[in-house]
């Protein structure tokens, strides 16, 4: 069906837009706010990145599918007048969704400028994770054919999934632990992330299984955080202060059939990023031959991996051998989570590899480098840990990025964005 | 409103959830049935209970009874328990089990993959010994437990009439002797 996609320029709006303005909260265990000031946080420093007044922003969106502060509180919060609004729910894969959006919203002419954003205490007030009291809620309708088996969290749920890719492509744990490696490799390098010691395959595969094939160390850090990102027209982006990254192009919520239960239409080790590829690549004009940096929503390794695989980074079933190749690492053909995204920097439903690949393309990414007299930092290119002489994460030479947003096996979206 | 508590859970089906209501009773009878689509040139059979049909979008269907027998297509094994009491069950297994049934119809990776965790013979929880013995490639066959009036949840255990696979795959690392 998506062969019949008309993706001319002038009417998939590729390259009209772009993202002007990016910030986050210190990512945290136990903020000790609420999601309305952490949100006020992260717009604010997303305002001061760009160098935009409150008066020049009249869009605001969010998501959540745990706690979070509606759009308008925020919005009064920092003075700005709304013409548009909408706070969805939904987790992963909505950043990426929403984005679109706000470029819907602006085309129609409902408003001219979007902040969107992601707050939440997600590991002191709702835990991501579904331990704590979202472990005893009542359990009725569809939930019947799942939470009823202790088929609950989100690893639980994904777990047949990436056991049969295992079953179907002899993907060893040892190779999607380098998932994490790598990833703890790239935060060693990021003063903000949350975990920064760099560990092993074998302290992956050593530590406690949480739920086979999931170690510990294969889930995601839970955090407490606010994100947020401003996205307007390119006609406006080169008013504020930094260079712009253009959105070339945006896929948003893609799904497999049957999502209701997706392992009913296999195979089931095949993830939503084989539909979405067919969408993203032709509205933004490039294929995956030509992104240089990724960011594959890591909630778990295998969601890197599955993705990365689905998307066409490599053949179907050698997933397992990209993610262990070494091409994904920082130096390589194809750094991916250059922050240590949520294995390792902090959890935020994917806002954080946005903002990320934003700076990337900038050449402005926060690290260890020395900072010259206005505080930009002068890239080292060494991408040993600090103690050992590098500290960077910054790629070079870079034009094109791609995140990989991930919900669930069956639902995904994607953004590829390139330097303005 | 058939209600009950297993596992430390409330479990409801509300009374406008047509479809769940006579999928558990059924269940509570401990005679599986599942939708098949009205349309006889469609005529396709749906699991999870659903409000129309997946490959032709037609409403109207009927409860036909299933033969309950199949192979494990995937798992889950659970070694840190999260709802509180699956703790002193686990590790326990979360099994994907593809049904004889039209299995790949009406397309090769298409099946009817019902969920349900492993147990024995009698219903209870497997314990390590058994957990060790499933895989990939299992023969299973359905056990109900009972929850309440109309309500029964649908489980799996070794199907002791079938030729089970000399060792069906199972995940590389054992961990806590599984």
């Amino acid at each position: 069906m998506t062969t019949d996609i008309d993706t001319t320029a002038g009417k998939y709006l590729r390259d009209k837009y772009a993202i002007i303005g990016v910030g986050e909260t210190t990512y945290t265990r136990g903020s000790g706010m609420t999601t309305r000031a952490l949100g006020t946080w992260a717009i604010k420093n997303a305002m001061d990145d760009a160098g935009i007044p409150a008066s020049e922003i009249d869009g605001m969106m969010s998501y959540s599918g745990n706690d979070s502060t509606a759009s308008p509180m925020l919005a009064g919060d920092l003075g700005i007048r709304l013409n548009f609004y909408m706070d969805v729910q939904g987790g992963g894969s909505s950043s990426e969704a929403l984005i679109g959006l706000a470029i819907g919203a602006i085309e129609a002419g409902m408003c001219e400028t979007v902040v969107v954003f992601r707050s939440m205490n997600g590991f002191s007030q709702v835990r991501i994770g579904g331990t704590g009291a979202r472990a005893s809620v009542p359990v009725g309708g569809d939930a019947l054919h799942a939470a009823a088996y202790g088929w609950f969290s989100a690893g639980q749920n994904f777990s047949p999934t990436f056991m049969r890719h295992m079953y179907d492509y002899g993907t060893t744990p040892e190779q999607v632990a380098m998932v994490k490696v790598i990833h703890s490799e790239h935060a060693s390098n990021n003063p903000k992330a949350y975990y920064k010691q760099r560990v092993t395959v074998e302290d992956v595969v050593n530590s406690r299984m949480i739920c086979k094939p999931l170690h510990l160390l294969d889930c995601c850090v839970e955090t407490d955080n606010a994100t947020a990102l401003i996205v307007t027209s390119v006609d406006k982006a080169y008013d504020y202060r930094q260079l712009p990254a253009r959105i070339l192009g945006v896929a948003g919520r893609v799904c497999k059939p049957r999502i209701d239960m997706h392992f009913q239409h296999g195979p089931i080790s095949t993830v939503a990023g084989h539909y979405i590829k067919d969408i993203i690549y032709r509205n933004a004009g490039v294929g995956p031959e030509d992104i240089q940096c990724t960011g594959a929503y890591d909630a778990f390794t295998f969601t890197s991996m599955l993705q990365l695989e689905d998307y066409g980074f490599c053949k179907k079933g050698e997933g397992g051998d990209y993610v262990s190749s070494g091409i994904m690492r920082l130096g390589g053909e194809r750094p991916n989570n250059t922050s240590g995204g949520h294995l390792c920097e902090g959890y935020t439903h994917g806002m954080n590899m946005i903002i990320e690949n934003v700076r990337q393309l900038r050449g402005e990414v926060d690290c260890y480098c020395p900072q010259d007299d206005n505080g930009k930092r002068i890239h080292s290119y060494n991408y040993a840990e600090p103690a050992a002489g590098g500290g960077c994460r910054q790629v070079p030479d870079l034009e094109i990025t791609q995140n990989l947003g991930w919900a669930m096996p069956g639902t995904g979206s994607s953004l590829i964005m390139r330097k303005g | 409103m058939p209600q009950g508590d297993y596992l430390g859970m409330t479990l409801t089906v509300l009374d406008l959830d047509n479809e769940n209501l006579s999928y558990f009773q059924h269940c509570a009878d401990h005679d599986f049935h599942l939708q098949q689509c009205a349309d006889p040139d469609c005529a396709l059979i749906r699991y999870p209970p659903g409000t129309a049909c997946p490959w032709c979008s037609k409403r109207e269907f009927n409860w036909v009874p299933v033969d309950a027998r199949g192979e494990v297509h995937s798992y889950g094994e659970v070694h840190h328990a999260i709802q509180p009491a699956f703790r002193e069950r686990a590790p326990y297994m979360i099994l994907l089990v593809e049904l004889d049934t039209q299995s790949g119809v009406p397309t090769e990776h298409e099946a009817l993959r019902v969920a349900g965790n492993l147990v024995d013979a009698d219903g209870n929880f497997a314990g390590p010994e058994l957990v060790k013995q499933v895989g990939i490639g299992s023969r299973m066959r359905m056990v109900f437990a009972d929850v309440a009036e109309g309500l029964a949840l649908p489980h799996w255990t070794l199907d002791e009439d079938a030729a089970q696979p000399d060792s069906p795959w199972r995940y590389p690392q054992e961990v806590n002797g599984v």
